[in-house]
């Protein structure tokens, strides 16, 4: 027995390493183990011992039995990681091939810059008012302190559509139409497109101003200030300050001009703040009387600080755009430049 | 406006450098736009004597010069072709590695043959004139008096060591267009004394009754002046006049010109003088032209006039386009003998307009348009005729007129107190130290139980209200003397984007998620545009606003539709091989409610896509609306429509249930030849566009979200292989399917076939159609059930189960 033993362990063995696949090995599980198998057939050939060698022989059968079902639940693990393996290797993908997706768009800059100042100011209570682009003069104008045959009508060169309608030339009729609807306390934007009869490198016919309003009870210019500093530094970095300057605007008195310490340089002095440390970012001041007049509210009771925003100029600043142009070609290599 | 830093100094003790002076300016609301420094690029040139000269061998216009330049060497050898040396002469001299105005460096250098240590110069050389510096234009070198010190830095010697400040005024301070206003406010800043010029005079020549002067438009002339002045002595201005002239830029034409011009800059009240013997009738009109009269002014233009163009007339003609220029035909000359200074008060507006309107313009044109103030007109006079007789050019007569339209003389007077001015401020600043500031400015301040009346110069025509006194306050005291505060007395308000804002923004976002991005085009463009797109005559797109005064052709009009923008942003594109991309835009379109304007336009949000490349085809393009659907929990429909910019095949107009959105399709093949592009190119020739109306997109947005229980019943699904003819549409079948039975609660369409076994003109869809009811879950015969009802509905439109 224990001959017929080793030569059939002999035999299931070089059977069992030459198993390759689920299959070879299923072959090798019908042939030795199954019910019919060889090592089943040991089992049948006990009768031929010797009663009193049964026992023991039985027993060698058995450990051989489990010896070569341990044996073939191994072969059949390799099996399967072999499979598993060249399954895997089979389906690898070169995985810096491009992906497959719809290609992202992305909001124009003026956009971005518009959406950012607005952030700002809507943390400071700021609500948002859009007015029409096509004004009457007495809104865009005369309302705003700018009679017919002011100087001021002059700095401005304006589109006219009919004697008395224009492109607004900025947003201030905004604040008309906020002041006429509204009583104070309020605090507001107005964001939008403004036309110039106006075209060269550094001027676009049509471009884009935000206004911002403020009417309370005792604003002062040093709130002025302390607003756009808060402005300034959401938009440019913590360390930029503001510096007022006399200018004239005919809705403001005082009227001031604001530059913002260059974030460039530091105010040390460089090329984009022409070696002055400071740059022009916006105007600004304490709402005319006129004007409170011109919308029924008391000057004397109530006071207001308004300013005006260039917001091409703070994108050109924020991102180093050096052509106005650019921001209405609407070149594609330009537009996927900018992320939100 | 150039102020030269001498002539200021003339006024006021300025005690500060030029660069000093322009940072206080600035502070106090002057930006001087550029200091020009008359040294400029000049250096190492000083005043030299030619101790000997002989000519050069072998030259026929050279001479080598021995030259004496003080402490830099008494015996510098030098050669200069200049034909007017002379022994004895005293001539500038740039030394060995002096450097002259236009970048010119002077080195020691051998001229045939002979050493040359430095140039002698020419005063053109130094940038100089004849009125900056006389001798300066002679042909030749510039020869300077025999007493200038050797030696001496050559820009002191021709006062060329002085700075102009270029500065930029305010349109609402007029009153410092003039040399003597900046030094008001130079005064002012510096806290020194200004300096009046002198304007008194004495009569000594002999009145004449016979002159005439009347103001007929008092409107347009508040102020007429005249002042006869008799025995005039035309010659040469003194050097004074004339250098201060040319430092802003006036030639020296003769003295009574010159003094005209001078007041013009000096005073900034612009004078006319008219030949008193070629005015007709010795008599004066100012009045309103007629309509068709004709002017030939100075500079030989002829002009015919309007009723709003305001001209100063003699007795029978006009003889000066009032404020603008004077007629040829009375025009002061070298003979002139009897003079008539004008010295006026005209609006504003009538010289703007009529400059405007004709064409025509004049320093004191520029002047008028800007401003002049009364204070002006009465000082400007008095200054002319001082000069008239400093000059000693003419006599000054009894014979004056004065045509006021009685506009009050008196100060402006504003009511303030402290507190009041401080409030605008936001900090305490010391009363005295606003009544010294006050005081600089020439305010005077009244006090009465601190209650301060202010009385405004005559010539601060800008200041209304106390809110200007915190403004002269400030400039004065100093913005930065500010401190900012936080809105600190302010009311606590909501802020941020209201719901219709915040639901653009999520349009864009979406339309970005989509692949587009956004484009911002110019809100005009031009009737080619709409050509471009075949737009026909007739089609209300073609009703836009024009622009009455348009920058250019190309913009000429407001646009009634984004399309024709789109479209030529994508040419743009493709000329710049940006071979495929997606664009959108979200603005304005402008309808007007009639032609000319007389009420504002409906100003329409529009949104419009444009894609483009080889990607792209109709049903990407449906996809983007798709998106819009969804995201807004909408259901569009999808019709064919004719839209003359579109493709005939692929357009399809927009339905959200019964309310049109709008359209889209690919661009119409016949437009797309004419492009201006590549046309080999599979990118070029597909293009889609699309147009939605965002107001109406928006009204169908439902206001609220509702949650809807989920059914605890799964659908039953069923599949349907449907044959048909080629000419029924998907979107009818699913139509169908739906109205078969209300149970139908989805139509998908998954599989879409043709093939010879259908037969020609035929083609088969499958759909999977889900059914279901929220009460129970259905059963297989119910399905069964509404197939049969789906498929007699479909009957109808020939559509029958593929067998």
């Amino acid at each position: 027995m224990h001959e017929i033993i080793e030569q059939l362990a002999a035999q299931a063995g070089e059977a069992l390493a030459a198993a390759d696949s689920r299959e070879t090995l299923a072959v090798f599980w019908q042939e030795y183990l199954s019910k019919n198998g060889k090592v089943s057939g040991l089992m049948k050939q006990l009768r031929n011992v010797a009663p009193e060698e049964r026992p023991a022989a039985g027993k060698i059968i058995n450990e051989f039995k489990q010896k070569l079902t341990a044996d073939y639940e191994a072969a059949a693990e390799r099996i399967n990681a072999a499979e598993l393996a060249a399954r895997n290797a089979a389906e690898a993908v070169d995985i810096t091939l491009p992906a497959k997706r719809r290609a992202l768009g992305a909001l124009h800059p003026i956009t971005l810059v518009k959406n950012q100042i607005i952030d700002t100011f809507a943390g400071m209570g700021f609500e948002v008012f859009e007015g029409p682009e096509i004004e009457d003069d007495d809104h865009n104008f005369t309302r705003l302190n700018v009679p017919k045959n002011h100087p001021a009508r002059d700095m401005q060169d304006t589109f006219y559509l009919a004697e008395d309608i224009v492109l607004r030339t900025h947003t201030s009729p905004g604040q008309i139409r906020v002041m006429d609807s509204k009583n104070p306390p309020i605090k507001v934007l107005v964001p939008g497109r403004v036309f110039r009869s106006d075209s060269d490198a550094t001027h676009s016919p049509m471009f884009h101003q935000m206004e911002g309003l403020v009417v309370d009870k005792r604003i002062t210019l040093c709130d002025l200030q302390g607003m756009l500093d808060k402005f300034v530094q959401a938009l440019f970095g913590p360390e930029v300050k503001t510096r007022l300057r006399p200018s004239y605007f005919p809705f403001t008195e005082p009227s001031v001009e604001v530059d913002v310490s260059c974030f460039e340089c530091g105010g040390k002095g460089c090329p984009l703040c022409k070696h002055t440390g400071w740059i022009e970012v916006l105007g600004g001041g304490i709402v005319h009387h006129n004007v409170l007049k011109n919308c029924g509210i008391d000057p004397e009771e109530y006071s207001g600080l308004a300013f005006g925003i260039g917001i091409e100029r703070i994108a050109m600043l924020r991102y180093g755009i050096n052509n106005i142009g650019l921001l209405f070609e609407n070149d594609l290599r330009f537009l996927k430049q900018f992320r939100e | 406006m150039k102020v030269p830093f001498s002539w200021l100094k003339e006024y006021v003790d300025i005690d500060v450098s030029a660069e000093e002076l322009q940072e206080r300016l600035f502070s106090c609301g002057f930006e001087v736009e550029e200091l020009i420094d008359l040294s400029a690029g000049i250096s190492r040139v000083v005043v030299g004597e030619i101790t000997s000269m002989e000519k050069q061998e072998g030259t026929d216009h050279l001479h080598v010069c021995t030259v004496n330049c003080g402490e830099y060497g008494s015996d510098l050898v030098i050669s200069t072709g200049a034909p007017n040396i002379f022994v004895g002469a005293r001539v500038p001299v740039a030394l060995d590695g002096a450097t002259l105005p236009g970048g010119i460096t002077i080195k020691k250098r051998k001229m045939r043959g002979v050493e040359s240590n430095g140039m002698m110069c020419s005063g053109e050389e130094l940038g100089l004139n004849d009125d900056l510096y006389p001798g300066s234009d002679v042909y030749g070198l510039l020869i300077l008096p025999e007493d200038t010190p050797l030696g001496a830095d050559i820009c002191k010697v021709t006062g060329l060591d002085d700075y102009i400040f270029d500065i930029s005024i305010t349109s609402n301070r007029p009153d410092c267009q003039s040399i003597l206003g900046m030094a008001r406010e130079v005064a002012a800043a510096l806290g020194k004394p200004l300096k009046m010029p002198a304007t008194d005079w004495t009569v000594s020549g002999e009145a004449d009754d016979s002159i005439h002067v009347e103001v007929q438009a008092p409107d347009l002339c508040p102020r007429y002046l005249a002042h006869y002045v008799s025995n005039i002595r035309t010659g040469e201005s003194p050097r004074w006049m004339k250098r201060n002239l040319a430092l802003c830029g006036l030639r020296s034409i003769s003295n009574v010109v010159d003094i005209t011009n001078y007041v013009l800059l000096e005073i900034g009240q612009p004078m006319h003088a008219f030949d008193l013997e070629k005015v007709g009738g010795r008599s004066i009109t100012v009045r309103r032209a007629h309509e068709g009269e004709k002017i030939v002014t100075l500079d030989e233009k002829e002009f015919t006039l309007t009723p709003n163009n305001l001209v100063i007339c003699d007795a029978d003609k006009p003889v000066a386009l009032a404020g603008v220029m004077g007629g040829l035909n009375s025009g002061i000359a070298d003979d002139t003998k009897q003079l008539l200074f004008e010295c006026a008060t005209f609006a504003r507006d009538c010289i703007r307009k009529t400059s405007r309107s004709l064409g025509q313009s004049s320093d004191s044109s520029a002047r008028y348009e800007k401003g002049v103030d009364q204070y002006s007109t009465e000082l400007g006079l008095n200054r002319a005729l001082h000069l008239i007789q400093q000059l000693d050019c003419g006599d000054i007569t009894p014979t004056c007129f004065d045509c006021s339209a009685g506009l009050s003389r008196e100060r402006k007077s504003v009511t303030v107190t402290p507190e009041q001015i401080n409030n605008v401020l936001g900090i305490e600043v010391p009363e005295e130290a606003m009544k010294d500031i006050l005081a600089r400015l020439s305010f005077e301040v009244h006090e009465e139980d601190g209650v301060w009346t202010v009385l405004v110069p005559r010539w601060r025509e800008d200041v209304e209200g106390y809110p200007d006194l915190a403004e002269e306050v400030i400039r004065e005291y100093g913005y930065d003397k500010l401190t900012p505060t936080f809105l600190k007395a302010a009311a606590v308000t909501n802020g941020g984007l209201n719901t219709a804002q915040k639901t653009q923004m999520k349009v864009k976002r979406l339309m970005c998620a989509q692949g587009y991005y956004e484009a911002s085009t110019l809100a005009f463009y031009s009737p080619a545009d709409l050509d471009m797109l075949h737009i026909p005559a007739d089609d209300p797109a073609r009703r836009a606003i024009p622009i009455l005064n348009p920058i250019s052709t190309h913009l000429s009009i407001m646009r009634t539709m984004l399309a024709p923008s789109m479209l030529n942003v994508i040419v743009d594109n493709l000329k710049k091989v940006n071979g495929a991309g997606r664009l959108f835009e979200l603005s304005n379109v402008y309808d007007p409610h009639q032609l000319p304007m007389t009420e504002l336009p409906d100003e329409r949000p529009t949104l419009c896509l444009g894609a483009f490349g080889p990607e792209e085809d109709f049903f990407t393009v449906k996809g983007t609306l798709e998106a819009i659907a969804e995201s807004f929990d909408l259901h569009f429909t999808y019709r064919r429509e004719t839209v003359c910019y579109l493709h005939p095949g692929m357009t399809a107009a927009v339905y959200c249930g019964d309310v049109r959105l709008g359209v889209f399709g690919k661009l119409a093949n016949d437009i797309t030849a004419e492009l201006k592009i590549a046309k080999d190119e599979k990118a070029s020739q597909n293009i889609y566009l699309g147009e939605f109306d965002y107001a109406a997109l928006m009204a169908c947005v439902p206001a609220t979200m509702r949650y809807k229980p989920i059914s605890e019943y799964a659908p039953e699904r069923r599949d349907l292989a449907l044959v048909c003819d080629e000419s029924v549409a998907c979107g009818d079948i699913e139509d169908a399917i739906r109205a078969a039975d209300k149970r139908v609660t989805d139509v998908t369409l998954f599989d879409l076939y043709r093939g010879e076994k259908l037969g020609k003109d035929k083609k088969s869809l499958a759909f999977t159609v889900s059914l279901h009811t929220d009460d129970h879950a259905l059963t297989s015969e119910e399905a069964d059930g509404a197939v049969k009802k789906i498929l007699k509905k479909l009957s109808e439109i020939d559509v029958v189960l593929r067998s």
